[in-house]
């Protein structure tokens, strides 16, 4: 690869063409099962992103000197120390949200979204790019959760921003809205069941806005060809 | 061009006659139920035929499909159908159409439509509900003969739309026995007892059972069997897959009643309670779903009755008919796989 990627490429590539959670569907593990509310998805999105900026500009600055058979462990360790890093200031600062993640903290680690970022991208580009790799490509995911999020929040209990003190401190708790009042909340939304299903739809919405647009370039193309062939 | 292999015999059932057949030979059920459990079946079948036909129709135009051609084939009414009768008279209505639109747009239509859906649509909307309501899921009247009070046309249908009649009673307050107990269906009385201590000869005292097998669900699973019988003489199912699973069900609940007679309920119980007859003769036989070799369609039946005694004796749900037959769709291929019958004139590869 050049040394001089462009980086409005890289840019697109993670927030929708190459997008971790709606095309390469990866990480799709903590995708589904924290996705519940907005603020859980929010919270392990940043989470994800911070990891991946971390792993991906630590990856890039070391990539010269890691020898090739022993790649996939050294960067497993770096993004595990990131990880651990992460953890302890979510524990920290947003002590109730480390509780409501639990185990899908440490799990980052094994987030297939970081360690294929490491090999694919940061271990054979220079930092900047690399880093401009991870907080797209950390962005698009967190994007996706937090949608995922949304939805299945306002399906499943109708609320919106419910817990955002967990995350954002107590004056936060003004931010939850009952968007409506629900009798029984809507388990299957709550369960993973509805945020595979939720998932779906996304991608396929994701899809018809790439057909679309496919349709109207080509249209465009041909317009352009035709104008500019002499009758 | 459309190449057929032979023999060229013309089928007896358009797919549409056939779906009219089986919506007929649910009425004796249908009225089964309304004698015994009151006036929500019918709010429920009205709900989910009108919100199978609109859900239908929107998402049939959404896929550049004709609407008129599609919905003449009354699968989606059949669909709706099988799901308000298995759905607990006077659930809320939103049960209903939450239920309803999930077996349409999702379990069918998402995955392209009649024929091509892997899971039994109705039971997919059902257990989404069972999964998402527990409580509106599970709420039965108590037939309507040991009832202390039952609500009447007006109540139901307060009861069905707002959750509570004119005179502020919930569906709880018609739940209760003349006792003052909470009734609970058969299958559920016998889960909730066992896991409180008693033994079986104790349960079967208890009013719910009455003097011949269940009150009320007995007549509601005979009356499904005389439906189901006329199908079959009728011959819109095959006998294979009905005997194979009531005869499962019998075998295996058998067993465990000889085994342990005081923690497995008996097997006349099993074949007369809960979903049993609708599911051997309307849920299991779904044409699309189901295996469609005869041998098959044995082992395919034989393993749903056995899952469902399995799950109502040791599982955590007090009947089991949507989950096995969902179980089963998913191995409905393998089984095909397995069982094809051999083309005549081939030799057996040495």
């Amino acid at each position: 690869m050049s040394t001089n990627a462009n980086y409005s490429t890289i840019a697109i590539d993670g927030l929708w063409k190459n997008n971790p959670a709606l095309v390469q569907l990866l990480g799709l593990c903590p995708l589904l099962a924290v996705s519940n509310t907005l603020i859980n998805g929010l919270g392990l999105g940043i989470a994800t992103t911070m990891v991946l900026v971390g792993s991906n500009i630590s990856v890039s600055f070391v990539r010269h000197w890691i020898p090739k058979e022993i790649r996939i462990p050294v960067f497993v360790m770096m993004i595990a120390s990131f990880v651990t890093n992460t953890q302890l200031l979510m524990n920290a600062f947003t002590y109730e949200l480390y509780l409501v993640l639990g185990i899908f903290i440490p799990l980052i680690v094994t987030n297939c979204t970081i360690i294929g970022r490491a090999e694919a991208f940061a271990s054979k580009n220079p930092i900047i790019p690399s880093f401009v790799d991870g907080i797209t490509q950390g962005i698009g995911f967190s994007v996706v959760l937090v949608l995922l999020g949304a939805v299945r929040e306002l399906l499943g209990q109708g609320t919106l921003f419910y817990g955002a003190h967990q995350l954002l401190g107590d004056w936060a708790k003004v931010l939850t809205i009952q968007v409506y009042e629900v009798e029984q909340s809507f388990l299957f939304a709550i369960l993973p069941p509805g945020a595979f299903i939720a998932l779906g739809l996304f991608i396929a919405l994701k899809n018809m806005i790439d057909k679309k647009l496919a349709e109207r370039q080509s249209t465009a193309n041909l317009i352009n060809y035709q104008q500019s062939t002499p009758k | 061009m459309m190449l057929s292999s032979s023999p060229y015999k013309k089928s007896s059932h358009s797919v549409s006659q056939l779906m009219q057949l089986v919506i007929f030979a649910t009425i004796p059920g249908a009225i089964a139920l309304f004698y015994f459990f009151g006036w929500g079946v019918w709010f429920n079948l009205i709900v989910c035929c009108s919100v199978a036909y609109a859900s239908e129709w929107l998402i049939v135009k959404l896929r550049n499909r004709d609407p008129k051609k599609v919905l003449s084939d009354y699968s989606a009414l059949l669909t709706a159908v099988l799901l308000a009768l298995a759905l607990p008279p006077l659930a809320p209505w939103w049960v209903a159409t939450i239920g309803t639109l999930f077996a349409i747009v999702f379990a069918k239509h998402l995955y392209g439509g009649l024929g091509y859906n892997p899971f039994n649509p109705a039971m997919t909307g059902y257990v989404l509900l069972l999964i998402s309501f527990p409580m509106a899921m599970t709420t039965w009247l108590p037939p309507q003969s040991i009832a202390a009070q039952a609500p009447d046309f007006i109540s139901s249908l307060q009861l069905f739309f707002s959750g509570s009649d004119s005179q502020g009673n919930t569906l709880n307050y018609y739940t209760l026995n003349a006792d003052g107990f909470t009734m609970a269906t058969p299958l559920d009385e016998i889960k909730t007892s066992f896991s409180m201590g008693y033994v079986f000869d104790e349960i079967k005292n208890k009013p719910i059972f009455g003097d011949w097998q269940n009150v009320g669900w007995q007549w509601v699973n005979l009356a499904f069997l005389a439906g189901g019988l006329f199908l079959i003489v009728k011959k819109a199912i095959s006998w294979h897959i009905p005997v194979s699973f009531l005869a499962a069900i019998y075998i295996t609940s058998f067993l465990a009643h000889g085994y342990d007679p005081q923690l497995n309920p008996a097997p006349m119980i099993h074949l007369l309670s809960g979903a049993t007859m609708l599911g051997a003769f309307f849920i299991a036989t779904d044409p699309v779903s189901a295996t469609t070799t005869n041998k098959g369609r044995i082992i395919f039946g034989a393993a749903i009755g056995f899952i469902v005694v399995m799950i109502r004796n040791y599982g955590g749900y007090p009947d089991a008919i949507a989950f096995a037959v969902l179980i089963m769709n998913m191995a409905a291929p393998l089984i095909d796989h397995y069982t094809q019958p051999k083309v005549y004139g081939s030799q057996e590869l040495k």
